[in-house]
């Protein structure tokens, strides 16, 4: 069976690899478009998006991504992953594009700076309980056509995690609060596309 | 940890602060002392910038006592680019550090290359909400750190030099006093935690996870794409550079080398590439020719 992916850019990536570990599915890290074709999934990771951009890009990596993104590999993204799944950014760096793959509005830094990162907990579909979410100079999705499910909100009604198909992504961290339900959610998206 | 309950959303939680030094590994963090310098350096790549009133190299060259920057120009940075922005507080300066999260920049690094304000105490970090990075040679002055309340540690290297051996030093001496404690027994690690002057609960817990509980990055010398990649592969989550991009013949092209090798550090062939065509380093000073009182390593304690 082939692992999921996760992209090693820049990032937290090592805490996506040890989350999936912690429910037994296999993830590798990839920086190479044959390792990522090599995987049935793919993970964005947390990080700064304008980096993951630019050395997405310096690489060619940016349109093979894009491609196999729009050709239903399953994708999963955080926080900055979500800025890269849009098919818009709002308030981007000059030359930032998205690999898109959500029909969404994003906003970069939503919430302001640093000092307006915050933890709370949220509702998330499909999941039975309460999860735990950390936001860190988190994106906020601002817009969605009607092909996208949400699937968090804020108690304002902010969407902060939203589907499309194979592809999903979320403004907050699982990854960093050892909450493993998230991505036994994308395992399973990644297991019924194979 | 901070308690939370259902639908309160809590800030400046040490999970939040330690989340965004999370978020910056595998990155470059530049030194800048303009907005333009900032914007040269998050076009190339970089994932925070350090604002600054001088590098260390012209510390170092110009002498006198080095403090906080202007807040004007740390505004200007923060009006310039998206990517966080840190900013450096003198050791043991609280009310630097006040005016400094007052501005509101995302990370504050109090740091050995300002003069230091206290020559006794560091600042209790757990009073603020942004978070800080310190600097640490070994292995008990990051555990200090970060019972003052740090959410990054930097090994501190020897900044403004282009000398990277400090900086190979304190990563290599770091991480290779953790692994000496992750093959301690349970009853060795209350003398460990006395010899490395820290709190037997936090070295025991960098016992059992074999890392520290905040992300670990290099400064200090890094001049060179194959400087960033050996820290990295050296164990670094990620790497500081000061003097060694703006103090270089082509600085656009060196920093955006630098954040490649961060990335391929364990490609000699991509490696290969991004060292080619970037003009002169900088000049550097071997560590060795600097007298003992001009060493800023041996600041903090």
């Amino acid at each position: 069976m082939k692992p999921i992916g996760v992209l090693a850019l820049q990032g937290d990536y090592r805490e996506h690899i040890a989350t999936f570990d912690a429910i037994a599915v296999e993830a590798i890290k990839v920086r190479s478009i044959d390792e990522i074709d090599a995987c049935a999934g793919l993970v964005i990771p947390g990080g700064e998006s304008s980096v993951i951009h630019r050395l997405a890009s310096t690489y060619g990596l940016f349109e093979p991504i894009r491609q196999r993104i729009a050709g239903g590999l399953p994708t999963f993204g955080t926080c900055a992953g979500l800025i890269m799944l849009a098919s818009e950014i709002l308030d981007k760096t000059d030359d930032q594009e998205p690999f898109g793959g959500l029909e969404v509005s994003v906003r970069r830094n939503a919430f302001g700076n640093q000092l307006d990162s915050f933890e709370t907990d949220l509702a998330f579909k499909g999941i039975d309980s309460l999860v735990h979410a950390a936001f860190i100079r988190a994106p906020i999705v601002e817009k969605v056509s009607e092909a996208v499910e949400i699937t968090a909100q804020l108690d304002d009604g902010r969407i902060v995690g939203v589907r499309q198909g194979n592809v999903m992504a979320i403004s907050f961290h699982p990854e960093v609060t050892a909450e493993t339900r998230i991505h036994a959610l994308f395992a399973e998206i990644v297991a019924a596309a194979r | 940890m901070t308690e939370t309950k259902p639908n309160q959303p809590v800030v400046a939680s040490t999970l939040v602060k330690r989340g965004l030094a999370e978020m910056l590994k595998g990155g470059v963090i530049m030194d800048v002392v303009t907005a333009e310098q900032a914007r040269i350096a998050e076009d190339a790549g970089a994932v925070a910038v350090m604002a600054l009133e001088r590098v260390p190299a012209d510390i170092r060259a110009q002498g006198g006592v080095s403090r906080m920057s202007d807040p004007d120009m740390i505004d200007g940075i923060i009006a310039e680019v998206k990517i966080p922005v840190m900013a450096k507080a003198r050791i043991g300066h609280f009310v630097e550090a006040q005016i400094l999260e007052a501005l509101k920049v995302d990370f504050i690094d109090e740091s050995e290359v300002l003069s230091p304000a206290d020559y006794i105490n560091h600042i209790d970090k757990w009073n603020f909400d942004v978070p800080f990075v310190c600097g640490a040679t070994n292995l008990g002055e990051a555990l200090r750190r970060i019972t003052e309340g740090a959410a990054m540690i930097r090994s501190k290297g020897e900044a403004g030099t282009g000398d990277v051996s400090e900086a190979t030093k304190h990563i290599r001496t770091i991480l290779g006093e953790i692994r000496a404690l992750a093959a301690k027994t349970d009853d060795e690690l209350y003398v460990a935690a006395k010899e490395l002057q820290a709190p037997f609960e936090l070295v025991r817990e960098v016992a059992k996870a074999g890392r520290l509980p905040v992300p670990l990055f290099v400064a200090g010398g890094v001049a060179t794409p194959a400087d960033a990649a050996m820290m990295m592969q050296l164990g670094a989550d990620g790497v500081f550079v000061g003097s060694g991009i703006f103090k270089s013949g082509n600085p656009v092209d060196r920093a955006k080398a630098i954040v490649k090798a961060a990335t391929f550090y364990d490609k000699p062939e991509i490696l290969a590439e991004v060292s080619r065509g970037l003009g002169e380093a900088m000049v550097g000073i071997n560590v060795a020719d600097l007298p003992a009182p001009h060493r800023l390593a041996e600041r903090g304690w």
